[in-house]
Formats: C-alpha cells, sequence, structure tokens
C-alpha cells in the first residue's frame, strides 16, 4: 500500500499540489484522473521521487520515503517499475537489452537466467519473437507492451504507468489497460494509473482519484463515478460530444 | 550571475558523476561502445585534419625562411614542434569538441526529453555517473591515443609537401625532426589533451543531461555544448601553457 499525506508542491509562486492525501491499495489499480494541468502527472513524479514535495510524508507499506537517505530510497526503487508516456525505451537498445537492463543492474542471475526471465515477460505481454527488434521498429503498442516488460521484469511490488494509453488506438488502448489489471492481480502489485482516458477509467478504476486544480476532489471507483461524482468531475467526464450524448440518453 | 549559477550546477553535475558509480560488469560494457563511438570513430577525421595541418605548417616555414643563412632542416624541426606543442593537441580538441561533444550532447539531451533518464533514476539508478562517466574515462585514454597519432600524421604530412614540392629533401627534414627533442614537450600535449578530454565530455554532457522542452532545445542543447566547450579549451590551454611551459 503507498499512502501520501498532506502533499504540497508549488513551482516558483504557483501552487500545483495542495494538501494532497491519498491512499493506493495493494493487488488493486489506483487510478489519477484529471484534466490537463490538474497536477496528476506532478503528483506520480512525486510519488516515484523525481520530483521533492515542498512538504507531506510519502508512505510505501508504512516505509517513510521522504526521510529516506539517498541510498535507501535507491534501494526501494528497485522495488518500483515504471511505465512511462512514451515508454522511455533505451533507444540505443535491442528489446531484449531493455527488458533485461534492471535485471543487470540490480539481480545476481546468470546471462541464461536472465534471458529466461526475459522471455517470460516478452510472452506475458504477447511479444514473443520481439527480441531483437529495435525501439525505432516497435508500433506505439508495443513500445508500451515492451515498456509493461521492462516494469515488471525486476518483480516489482509496486507499478506507476503515467498515461499508459494515450497516442494509441481504442482497441490498442483495451489490451493495454486489460494487460495492467492482469498483471496487478497476478502479481498482487499496487498499481498507479495516471491517465485522463475515460474508457481506461471505467476498465479499470478500482480505485479512484480526481485532482482538480492541484486537490483531490473526489474519491471513489468505477461503479461511483458516472453516478455520485461533484459538479467538477462531471464537467471533466461529460466534456466530450460521446459522454454528453450518453449523460443526455442516461436522462 | 547566469554564469555563476551555471557554473554551480556544472561542479553539483559533477559530483553526481563521481558518486555511486554504476556496476563494474555495466561500466565496462558501457565504455567499451565509448572507446569505439569517441575514440576509433574519430580517427578519419583526426588522420585527415593532420595530414592538411602538417603539410600547411610545413609550406608556410619553408615559404617564410626562404633564406640560404637558415638551414632547411628548420623547415622539419618546426613542423614537429608545432604538431606537438599546438596543433595536435589544441586543434585536434576543438575539432573533437565539434564532433564529440555534439553528439554526446544531443545523445544525452535526447534521452532527457524522451524520459529515459527518469527511467533510469526511477530505476535507482544515477543517471549522471551512469551515462557520462564512461565517456570521460574512454575520451581520457583515447583522446592522447589520437593526439600521439596526429602528431606522427601531421609530421608526415609535412614531410609529403616538402618532398613533393621539392622544397626540402628527406635527409633535412628528418634531421629537423631529430634536432633538440624534448620528451617533455609530449608530456605537455597529452597533459593538455587529458584536460581537453574532461573538458569536452563533461560541458557536453552537462548542457545534454539539462536540457529541458523537445528537439529544438536538443539541438540548442548541442550547440551550446559545442561553443562553450571550445570556449574552454582555448582559456585552459592559455593557462595550462603558462603553466607548464613558462
Amino acid at each position: 500500500m503507498i499512502r501520501a499525506c498532506n502533499i504540497y508542491k508549488s513551482f516558483r509562486e504557483q501552487q500545483v499540489l495542495e494538501d494532497i492525501c491519498v491512499e493506493f491499495r495493494s493487488g488493486k489499480t489506483n487510478l489519477i484522473i484529471g484534466k490537463s494541468g490538474s497536477g496528476k502527472t506532478v503528483l506520480m513524479k512525486i510519488l516515484v521521487g523525481l520530483h521533492d514535495p515542498d512538504r507531506g510524508s510519502i508512505l510505501f507499506d508504512d516505509r517513510d520515503f521522504i526521510a529516506m537517505k539517498p541510498n535507501e530510497k535507491n534501494l526501494l526503487r528497485q522495488e518500483i517499475g515504471m511505465l512511462f508516456q512514451g515508454g522511455a525505451l533505451f533507444d540505443s537498445m535491442t528489446v531484449e537489452q531493455n527488458v533485461m537492463f534492471p535485471l543487470a543492474m540490480f539481480s545476481n542471475m546468470s546471462w541464461e537466467e536472465r534471458l529466461e526471465r526475459v522471455n517470460f515477460c516478452l510472452q506475458r505481454v504477447n511479444l514473443e519473437n520481439a527480441n531483437k527488434l529495435m525501439p525505432s521498429e516497435l508500433s506505439g503498442g508495443m513500445v508500451k507492451r515492451v515498456a509493461i516488460a521492462r516494469a515488471i521484469a525486476n518483480n516489482p511490488k509496486y507499478l506507476f504507468c503515467d498515461e499508459p494509453n494515450s497516442g494509441l488506438d481504442p482497441k490498442t488502448a483495451d489490451v493495454i489497460d486489460h494487460l495492467i489489471v492482469e498483471i496487478t492481480e497476478e502479481y498482487n502489485i499496487t498499481t498507479v494509473v495516471n491517465t485522463h482516458d475515460m474508457n481506461s477509467v471505467l476498465q479499470m478504476g478500482e480505485h479512484i482519484v480526481y485532482i482538480h486544480e492541484g486537490k483531490v476532489n473526489w474519491r471513489g471507483d468505477k461503479e461511483t463515478i458516472l453516478h455520485e461524482g461533484t459538479p467538477e468531475l462531471d464537467d471533466f467526464i461529460f466534456s466530450t460530444a460521446l459522454t454528453k450524448r450518453i449523460k443526455k440518453h442516461k436522462r | 550571475m547566469r554564469l555563476l549559477v551555471q557554473l554551480g550546477q556544472y561542479l553539483q553535475f559533477l559530483g553526481k558523476i563521481f558518486h555511486r558509480p554504476p556496476r563494474r560488469k555495466v561500466f565496462r560494457n558501457n565504455f567499451i561502445t565509448e572507446l569505439e563511438s569517441l575514440g576509433l570513430n574519430s580517427v578519419g577525421i583526426v588522420v585527415i585534419i593532420s595530414v592538411f595541418m602538417g603539410a600547411v605548417v610545413a609550406l608556410q616555414v619553408a615559404y617564410n625562411t626562404d633564406n640560404p643563412l637558415i638551414p632547411d632542416y628548420l623547415v622539419g624541426y618546426s613542423t614537429r614542434q608545432s604538431m606537438i606543442l599546438e596543433f595536435s593537441p589544441t586543434i585536434i580538441a576543438l575539432i573533437l569538441a565539434g564532433k564529440t561533444g555534439s553528439n554526446i550532447a544531443s545523445e544525452i539531451g535526447t534521452m532527457r526529453v524522451t524520459e529515459q533518464i527518469d527511467a533510469l533514476e526511477v530505476m535507482g539508478i544515477n543517471p549522471a555517473s551512469h551515462l557520462v562517466l564512461p565517456k570521460i574515462i574512454a575520451s581520457v585514454l583515447v583522446n592522447p591515443i589520437l593526439v600521439i597519432f596526429s602528431i606522427f600524421v601531421g609530421t608526415f604530412g609535412g614531410w609529403l609537401a616538402m618532398v613533393s614540392t621539392n622544397m626540402v629533401s628527406t635527409h633535412d627534414f628528418l634531421t629537423g625532426i631529430y634536432l633538440d627533442y624534448s620528451n617533455y614537450d609530449v608530456v605537455y600535449a597529452l597533459v593538455k589533451t587529458i584536460v581537453f578530454a574532461f573538458l569536452i565530455t563533461t560541458i557536453s554532457g552537462y548542457y545534454g543531461y539539462y536540457t529541458e522542452g523537445g528537439a529544438l532545445e536538443v539541438g540548442r542543447s548541442s550547440t551550446k555544448a559545442v561553443v562553450n566547450s571550445s570556449i574552454m579549451i582555448i582559456i585552459a590551454n592559455l593557462v595550462l601553457t603558462q603553466i607548464l611551459l613558462i
């Protein structure tokens, strides 16, 4: 479980996050949703330690991440897998080398054991026979799947996904969403997904936090989001022509 | 003020590079890749520049000392001294600042804007050390070899220019080459080369590492890396000459 309490963050004069208190549950797909610029990416970057908060605490299973020494932070980071918006695959490495990278850095496995693990991870994301391809030879969906394989290679306890299906067609996005949910349940990972895609929200949202103008505006799940939202959340959800039509139809 | 801020940031960056180096096995693999990328891939340009540099130096000396009182072997001597003391270490460093400096800045800058550096950091890896340390060590080791090579090739270029134009005989040119040779001159050239190699890799790495934005900013970082590395090479050249030769 990850718990963030009283998180404040500002850049120069601008307050980006204000008194954020959230809890992400183990074995569940936890969603942070919100409009662009609402502060959800900053919150995720704070959770993984890419930004330091001005104030507040982050507990990874009761271990205070902010208070840790740099060495302790790095040890904890080895329990974290992250899927970046653009995949962030290393351009100079093949798919196999990308997935093997965290294993080469942190495990004492032999090359054969590492290769076996890489093949297992690639198989898990339905990418057999892609080992020798370079990132530039992959489609957008394949990049995301390789990035997921790399993120789970080291058996992480925590998985962070920043807009996992941005730039993907709806069908491929659906595949990625399913994959994240399956992996979360299969390995009992605490998964935190940052998205503004309503299809993903309705598909994966076991625990949802809506961030509005840097504050937590609503908490709930995919069952309640359409019925029990705040005016700000409703404004966010029913902002497209399609969702407006659904809302009208419901009435 | 901005200069001081950048200097402070650069020093912090150096601290990051040498703090918590990567695993030995990973470092070794990266180091070998960098030896090839920064060393072997620069041999061609070093040969071309050095041959022509040596030839031009020899021709200039020969044209400007066209006096029966000045011995012909002075051309060989001047070519050797020019190549060792100034042309090979400094000009080759400036060329490498353009070639490898822009390469380093754009490679690391692209990694920054495509979140590859963030990915390393999230994995608990020190990105500055992982990416830049192998480049520094490779450059510091391989650039002196390139410069020694450049001195030989440049001197050969000078000889070729003299022989092909019949201005100085091979015997006279070689007499000048062996005249009053001092090992210290080569040591001076190598010390300069090592300092220049360090400056090129760290300054270029710094501009790449702190790139913000997109493709346009990567290009700007690359340009800044080349310009500032070149300026620092010229300044360091003056300082080192003052310290080591006077």
